[in-house]
């Protein structure tokens, strides 16, 4: 299956009735899966005016309890940015998916990882956190979407899948074999009264200051806990490594191969891959530093992950930064001559 | 395993592979003469004949694209010159048309000339292995929608089922069940099956008019 459908019908088996959304490449075959499969199932498919309704039609459904997600890409996303701030006041449960293309602005339509600061740290006003996935495969589209509906409904968030143009339109086959839904009880949600109940109301406005700052400081608990317990990753090759590779999405399945090129050439290089880019798995960066020289950050932006990594690793190693942009896809070769630069650098065997 | 139709159309699902098969068409057809493709797909800008360039350039296959295709620009523009393939009758034309109704709505203009010249086949491209058409009945409906929007009938069926890289040729075997229950449903006539070339060799015999492809249209990302 293609990226993107295989996530939409990840969605679907994982409870997901509702979609919202407006078409833009390279995330449009989500909108146009779900409008096939929507009607046959008696889920509610809508495409939207902007990405700003559709943003804001999915914060009425999450209200109510139900699975709900809206998928863009980048500009798109941005549009989006105060809805997603919403939810996190509102402590709405739901899924975005965005399918990243080059930015700034209007930027391109090929594939980037450009977003992560904005995925990460400033996805909207306020103090609030994303659950932030990045799969790296087709098969991943569809884990990650099953695990990001769940999560989302355990923390009653925001789960976004970080996905990119790639990993969007590429085929690759797939399992649908998932498991169970789990069922998450929602006492929150405005379903009715049936007047044996006080309402319940979802608003994100709060006057006083003092209960502003309690709902601040207990949606930062559960911050915590996301922390504490949700940090996925991958390791690859780290057993005697003394380099380490970060590399997340698409970018990582490149790297895995510089890797096992470097490996041939006798060059001790491992890779992790973050699967949640928040929470970031800071503690197995920290490890890796214990034991590496220097680390390599393979990423398709500028460098945004680059300043993670320091701060799980507490700058205790240097870290250099292989990146393409606008579109381009690291090579094996960038990535070698970063490999063997941070050989020099960090003074590994 | 071409035909003597002058024009050959390839519609269907998107992602059924119309491109690959398309291109692999033209490039058999221009062993017996002058040959042209025409990239009519305006719905997705990643995936674009015009990929590959060079296998149609050694062939002396002429394409015809957007201005704007591999640009990246994403602009629904049709290629200015699709209309000689429809007036210059010593080619043999080749027609990639865009996945599903929507893509196929561009052929609507070019369509009377092709029927007026009533020398065409108008093929549909099935993978039974993608979601939304691996059932006989949910192929019928997109072929229904594709030709309404299309404004000409399809003639025929291309099998392409496949599951990229790691199809056997027991996939194929599998499909033909599926091809054929397609054929019944539609009284059309399964006119090829697509089989990658290394796999072709095993089917030799169990399944008729095969047609070996190579796969020229694709993202390479792990080795």
């Amino acid at each position: 299956m293609k990226g993107n459908e295989a996530l939409a019908e990840a969605a679907i088996m994982a409870g997901c009735r509702f979609y919202f959304g407006y078409p833009i490449t390279p995330q449009t075959e989500i909108a146009a899966y779900m409008s096939k499969r929507m009607p046959k199932i008696g889920g509610t498919f809508l495409q939207a005016e902007s990405e700003i309704a559709a943003i804001n039609m999915v914060i009425g459904v999450a209200s109510t309890g139900k699975r709900v997600m809206t998928s863009s890409s980048s500009p798109g996303i941005s549009l989006k940015s105060e809805g997603l701030s919403y939810l996190a006041g509102c402590d709405l449960p739901a899924l975005v998916v965005n399918c990243q293309r080059g930015g700034p602005g209007l930027g391109g339509i090929q594939p980037s990882q450009s977003d992560y600061f904005h995925a990460t740290r400033g996805a909207g006003h306020g103090d609030f956190r994303m659950i932030v996935l990045a799969p790296s495969s087709v098969q991943e589209m569809v884990s990650l979407t099953f695990k990001g509906f769940d999560l989302a409904d355990k923390y009653r968030m925001t789960s976004m899948i970080l996905a990119d143009g790639t990993v969007g339109q590429m085929m690759e086959p797939v399992s649908l074999d998932l498991g169970e839904v789990t069922d998450y009880e929602k006492p929150w949600a405005t379903t009715g009264t049936e007047m044996k109940r006080e309402h319940n109301i979802v608003n994100s406005l709060c006057l006083q200051p003092e209960e502003l700052e309690d709902q601040n400081i207990a949606r930062f608990a559960r911050y915590a806990e996301i922390e504490k317990n949700e940090a996925m990753y991958e390791s690859y090759r780290m057993d005697d490594a003394d380099l380490c590779v970060v590399a997340f999405g698409i970018a990582s399945r490149v790297a895995k191969n510089a890797v096992d090129t470097a490996r041939a050439n006798g060059v001790k290089v491992g890779m992790i891959r973050p699967v949640t880019l928040w929470p970031f798995p800071k503690d197995a960066i920290a490890a890796a530093a214990d034991s590496c020289k220097a680390f390599v950050s393979v990423e398709m932006s500028m460098g945004q992950m680059i300043e993670d990594i320091e701060l799980a690793e507490r700058c205790r190693r240097p870290v250099l930064l292989c990146s393409r942009v606008g579109g381009m896809i690291p090579t094996e070769r960038n990535i070698l001559d970063t490999i063997e630069e941070a050989r020099k650098t960090g003074g590994a065997e | 395993m071409t035909a003597t139709e002058r024009v050959t159309l390839f519609a269907g699902h998107y992602g059924s592979g119309k491109t690959n098969v398309a291109v692999n068409y033209a490039v058999a057809l221009s062993r017996s003469g002058p040959t042209a493709i025409a990239d009519l797909d305006i719905v997705n800008p990643y995936f674009r004949t015009k990929d590959a360039e060079k296998v149609l350039k050694e062939n002396g296959i002429r394409l015809i694209a957007s201005d704007y295709a591999e640009s990246n620009v994403d602009l629904p523009a049709l290629p200015a010159d699709a209309y000689s393939l429809i007036d210059d009758r010593s080619v043999k034309a080749v027609i990639d048309v865009g996945g599903d109704d929507r893509g196929a709505l561009a052929l609507g203009r070019y369509a009377p000339g092709i029927k007026a010249e009533n020398d065409y086949r108008m093929l549909l491209v099935v993978n039974m292995y993608r979601p939304l058409t691996s059932t006989p009945e949910d192929c019928a409906v997109i072929m229904r929608e594709t030709q309404q929007a299309a404004g000409i009938d399809f003639t025929g069926i291309v099998n392409n089922s496949n599951l990229g890289e790691e199809t056997t040729a027991d996939d194929v075997l599998r499909s033909a069940e599926f091809a054929n229950g397609l054929s019944k449903l539609t009284g059309l006539p399964v006119v090829m099956t697509a089989v990658e070339k290394s796999v072709a060799p095993r089917l030799e015999g169990r399944i008729e008019n095969i047609f070996p492809i190579e796969v020229y249209v694709r993202q390479g990302i792990d080795r």
